[in-house]
């Protein structure tokens, strides 16, 4: 028997099927292998944390115009006692690139160390490369406590 | 060669034919001309490649890649283990020496034209081999769990993030989750000891391979020269002529780590903590500096894209041109080059260097 010289031509209807089959076998094997491995590596979705509210730092424990940072649930959040000394909380999350911002006395105003972005005590982004303000929270002072709260 | 090593030699050429060997060493010439110093940066990348993976293989005997763990057992290694600080400062300090080679290495090969046909390939394989050494330095530098660490980690996957379409995905894969958490340095870890050398073993190959094959690049104005008579052509054998000045440099090479690590011990710094601002001058090693400076440069908006994404953009569209040259450069052959692809090299390390030195100051 002859092979045809061009392999597409000489192909039967029959043969034409097993090389379908056959093909359609193989690629479906290698999705079922590679699907897996895909979503193997995407971890699972952590829940977020559900408690709005968090008891951020004493009242005594802040002097006028410095900052803390504390945790609220799983991120950084900055809270900030003003000159006036008044308590105002922001997410401490840079909106540019996600570093971790930090209350400048001498500026009076929240300074991102990483590629020198600038917010003022309202959380608008008014200098540097930060493009969305940083979300604000509410502040309560219940007793001695300082609470802040995601607002609703 | 002495009876015994010729006797082994006969013994090996009856089985596989070691004749083999002997011809693919004596198959490699080092052209001898006014550029040829440039020949010895490729070698030397290669040996600090080997230098780190013997160096990286002892780190691992007491690194661990945990959260809790890992600042401390690399303190442990600098301040309890015999000669801990020797190795951990030579992997630090000859991994910089490997990206500052690499650097030298590419950039000769630009400027001396030698990715013109037929070496394209050699080209692309050893600009992926140069991405791949700057993934290894940016996964590497995690591993310490350090305060400037964690922030250049929080940055790097955050511009990866804000990539259209793939960033969100691609983000959580560098960071195996939403943040950077211990599961950003277990993946780390992964990527820097197994995902990484194995690529690059298998591109280094290819890259190697290619070299050996097409031999050494004249460049074109060398090229010129001889063809016209007013350079005789010149060339030494690579084995053992040139490996025995490369060994010279290899040998330095060794020398000036020792010296450096024993002089200017790695630091460690301070540990990571997800709840501290980021510290005030806070700047990425010394090869990211002309990107990290753009960004600083960049408003928030330009027109109506973000600006970091368009440095992103800007960045990555350079840099696959760059990977493209070959491609593109389609006047340059043989004594010819392009006077447009040599001023776009000009103004590259011209920015890289502007860019760094601004950052620095």
């Amino acid at each position: 028997m002859s092979v045809p010289e061009n392999p597409e031509k000489g192909v039967q209807p029959g043969r034409r099927w097993v090389n379908i089959l056959l093909g359609g076998g193989l690629a479906a094997s290698v999705v079922s292998f590679i699907y897996p491995a895909l979503r193997y590596i995407i971890p699972p979705a952590i829940a977020e944390s559900t408690s709005r509210s968090v008891v951020a730092a004493k009242a005594a424990e802040l002097k006028n115009n410095t900052g803390k940072i504390f945790k609220f649930g799983s991120k950084p959040a900055l809270l900030v006692r003003t000159a006036e000394g008044t308590f105002r909380a922001f997410t401490a999350v840079c909106t540019h690139l996600n570093c971790t911002v930090q209350y400048r006395d001498d500026l009076h105003q929240i300074w991102c160390a990483c590629h020198n972005g600038l917010y003022d005590l309202e959380g608008r982004n008014v200098s540097g490369p930060p493009p969305r303000p940083l979300e604000v929270f509410e502040v309560h002072v219940q007793g001695e406590d300082v609470v802040v709260e995601r607002k609703a | 060669m002495s009876g015994l090593s010729r006797k082994a030699l006969t013994w090996l050429d009856e089985r596989f034919g070691a004749g083999t060997i002997e011809d693919f060493l004596r198959h490699k010439i080092i052209p001898i001309h006014r550029h040829s110093i440039w020949y010895y940066f490729g070698g030397m990348t290669l040996f600090l490649f080997i230098v780190q993976v013997l160096t990286g293989i002892l780190l691992l005997l007491y690194y661990r890649p945990t959260p809790n763990d890992a600042f401390e057992s690399v303190q442990y290694m600098m301040t309890q283990v015999r000669f801990g600080w020797l190795i951990r400062s030579v992997h630090s300090w000859s991994a910089n020496l490997m990206i500052f080679t690499a650097f030298v290495h590419m950039f000769s090969v630009y400027f001396l034209k030698a990715y013109r046909k037929p070496r394209e390939l050699t080209w692309v394989s050893g600009m992926l081999l140069l991405f791949i050494i700057m993934g290894f330095g940016f996964s590497g530098y995690l591993l310490p769990w350090n305060t400037l660490a964690f922030f250049a980690t929080k940055v790097g996957t955050e511009m990866a993030g804000s990539l259209p379409i793939v960033g969100k995905w691609f983000l959580i894969f560098l960071r195996g989750g939403e943040e950077v958490t211990g599961a950003t340095l277990t993946r780390f870890f992964g990527f820097h000891v197994a995902v990484l050398p194995g690529l690059a073993t298998v591109l280094l190959a290819i890259h190697l391979m290619l070299v050996q094959q097409l031999g050494m690049s004249v460049p074109p104005g060398v090229e010129r020269a001889i063809a016209e008579g007013r350079e005789p052509k010149r060339s030494m054998p690579f084995f053992p002529n040139f490996l025995l000045r490369d060994m010279i440099g290899w040998y330095a090479a060794l020398g000036a780590l020792g010296a450096l690590a024993a002089i200017f011990p790695w630091e460690l710094g301070a540990k990571a903590d997800p709840f501290v601002a980021a510290p005030a001058g806070i700047r990425p090693e010394w090869y990211f500096l002309f990107m990290f400076q753009t960004l600083k440069y960049l408003p928030a908006k330009v027109l109506f894209i973000d600006g970091e994404l368009l440095g992103i953009f800007g960045f990555s569209a350079a840099a696959l041109v760059w990977v493209a040259v070959p491609f593109l450069d389609r006047h340059v052959g043989f004594g010819r080059t392009t006077r447009f692809f040599t001023g776009a090299g000009v103004f590259v390390i011209g920015y890289m260097l502007v860019f760094s030195w601004l950052a620095l100051r």
